[in-house]
């Protein structure tokens, strides 16, 4: 294509965060970039032009590039998108302000750690199936029902981006809070007929403030998952489930001897 | 024992988990719940006023007692006062649990809720702005009219509203209690789930809607009201503290009926 002023893209604003925590030298500062703007270019594209024309040492993290692999998560003008997946021609001012996602641990510039994170809230929500049947490979799996099995891959489409934690106030504030992709793995073993959990089992878990009650339904998690997740839905499905969880426990118990 | 066992190491004494967490986020809905229900009779209630003088009046003499007793009994009204503000320490208690407490909680919040830009979580922003206002003027108009109950009426009102000057209380409350509430009930209604039906996500935008449509319609007829209650006390300033007479008959049926059933 000859490079007429009818082809040429208009200039993108680019404001970046740039910071080093590992190095003492290092203060955090934002860094303005301008770069010409291509047919269906995305944030990956425009950040490795960035990063081949202007700022080699920069960093942040694309895997799939195509929104399945969950690690392009940041800040684009306040919101938490995939990167990956966010086009540049949806900025009509052409001005993009990248951050970091907060309440993640932060590496360099926009490259954060999402996996420690998820491990923690694996961890607490047990994230596995729990079962007492032993597995007999010289026999047939159990047959379970479409819709049921239906029910568990749609929730388990989580593809752990974080997203839903970066755009939690109540995350934010609560760096313990469980979040919604935690409530979410909740409600997908609780529909998993291969796990035997039930609502007690879960309530040990989640049932405190911060865990399923101390969710205070901003539905940041809802409005901006990637993967459209019924948030909201699950999470007030557990919450249902879990305040009404039967008191059978607490009694006392004290030994004597002798 | 088990008690303090509890208390220092967060378990029970049979390892399991306490179910102190539900009951109180049961009670701070079931709170707000009922807070929000009882404005939207209280709206209605005090509005009377725009019918008429004589509307209202029978009104506030209904809550006396005037279907069971031959005289009125202002303390009916002072102990439905104390019951509301009971429930409304009560809701303020559980739901400041949610404020943002430290600084560093605070600054994270509202870098976070001005960036996003989320419709949701600004009306949660005005949610905690306006329950922290009304830990103060919702507690001078509840001990005002606890401790005043018999001098509820047309002019007795409007006296407070303006020889008084209570009404940048009111305007204040008023806006707050409406913002607060509609809120809340629309927050509960997903929180719950109570609305989602077979598509939560289509119920969403329509309770939204009706939210907006409840908030507009009270805030209008609040105003209005106010606005009546100002008129009222700036034509009686000079008559201060006269009591309203009824000018027709409409409370003695009432009466008459009442004491029928009675003897
Ligand atoms: C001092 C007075 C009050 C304070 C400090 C207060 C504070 C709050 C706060 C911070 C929340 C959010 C809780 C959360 O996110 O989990 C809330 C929820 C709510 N408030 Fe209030 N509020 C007060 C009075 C009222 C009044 C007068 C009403 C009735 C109009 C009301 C109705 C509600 C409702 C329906 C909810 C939703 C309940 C829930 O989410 O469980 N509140 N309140
Ligand atoms: S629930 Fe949605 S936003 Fe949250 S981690 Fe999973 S895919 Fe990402
Ligand atoms: S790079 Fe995999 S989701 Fe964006």
């Amino acid at each position: 294509m000859p490079d007429t002023a009818q082809n040429k893209g208009r200039m993108l604003t680019f404001e970046i965060l740039q910071y080093n925590p590992s190095d003492p030298q290092s203060k955090p500062h934002m860094v303005t970039y301008h770069l010409e703007e291509t047919l269906g270019m995305t944030l990956f594209v425009a950040l490795n032009m960035i990063r081949e024309k202007f700022e080699p040492d920069l960093a942040f993290d694309f895997v799939c590039r195509a929104g399945i692999c969950g690690s392009c998560g940041m800040m684009v003008n306040g919101k938490p998108l995939l990167a990956c997946r966010t086009l540049t021609k949806n900025y009509p001012d052409g001005v993009l302000r990248l951050m970091p996602m907060p309440s993640f641990k932060l590496i360099k510039d926009l490259s954060v750690v999402t996996g420690q994170w998820m491990d923690g809230m694996s961890k607490r929500v047990e994230s596995w199936i729990h079962s007492k049947e032993e597995v007999d490979l010289t026999k047939l799996e159990k047959r379970i029902e479409p819709e049921v099995a239906d029910a568990t891959f749609e929730l388990d489409r989580c593809i752990e981006c974080g997203i839903c934690v970066s755009s939690c106030a109540t995350a934010l504030m609560r760096p313990d809070f469980v979040g919604a992709v935690g409530l979410n793995r909740v409600a997908r073993f609780d529909v998993d007929p291969h796990d035997e959990r039930t609502a007690e089992d879960f309530y040990e878990l989640v049932g405190d403030d911060s865990g399923i009650f101390g969710c205070m339904t901003l539905l940041g998690c809802e409005d901006n998952c990637p993967k459209n997740l019924p948030l909201q839905e699950k999470i007030a499905y557990m919450r249902r489930k879990l305040a009404n969880v039967k008191d059978t426990g607490g009694g006392l118990e004290i030994r004597v001897e002798g | 024992m088990a008690s303090i066992i509890e208390g220092y190491l967060g378990k029970r004494v049979d390892g399991t988990k306490s179910r102190m967490p539900a009951r109180l986020d049961r009670w701070q809905s079931a709170s707000g719940l009922f807070l929000g229900l009882f404005m939207w009779g209280h709206m209605l209630f005090v509005s009377s006023i725009l019918i008429s003088k004589d509307f209202m009046y029978t009104v506030t003499k209904m809550f006396e007692g005037s279907f069971l007793f031959a005289h009125p009994h202002p303390i009916i009204v002072t102990l439905s006062i104390t019951f509301v503000f009971a429930i409304f320490i009560i809701h303020a208690g559980l739901a400041m649990r949610k404020f943002p407490y430290k600084w560093k909680e605070y600054k994270m919040l509202k870098t976070h809720a001005f960036a996003l830009k989320h419709e949701d979580t600004n009306l949660w922003m005005i949610q905690a702005f306006t329950g922290f206002m009304m830990f103060f003027i919702g507690s001078v108009h509840l001990y005002i009219l606890m401790s005043n109950a018999d001098k509820i009426g047309p002019f007795a009102s409007s006296d407070r509203v303006w020889s008084d000057g209570m009404w940048p209380l009111y305007l204040l409350l008023l806006f707050a209690v409406e913002l607060h509430g509609s809120i809340g009930l629309y927050r509960l209604c997903m929180k719950w789930g109570w609305c989602n039906g077979t598509d939560a996500r289509a119920a969403r935008k329509r309770l939204k809607k009706v939210k907006w449509a409840i908030t507009a319609f009270f805030l209008t007829l609040g105003l209005l009201t106010l606005a009546a209650y100002v008129k009222i006390g700036m034509e009686h300033r000079n008559d201060y503290g006269q009591r309203y007479q009824p000018t027709t008959a409409m409370t003695a049926p009432l009466h008459l009926s009442a004491q029928e059933v009675l003897s």
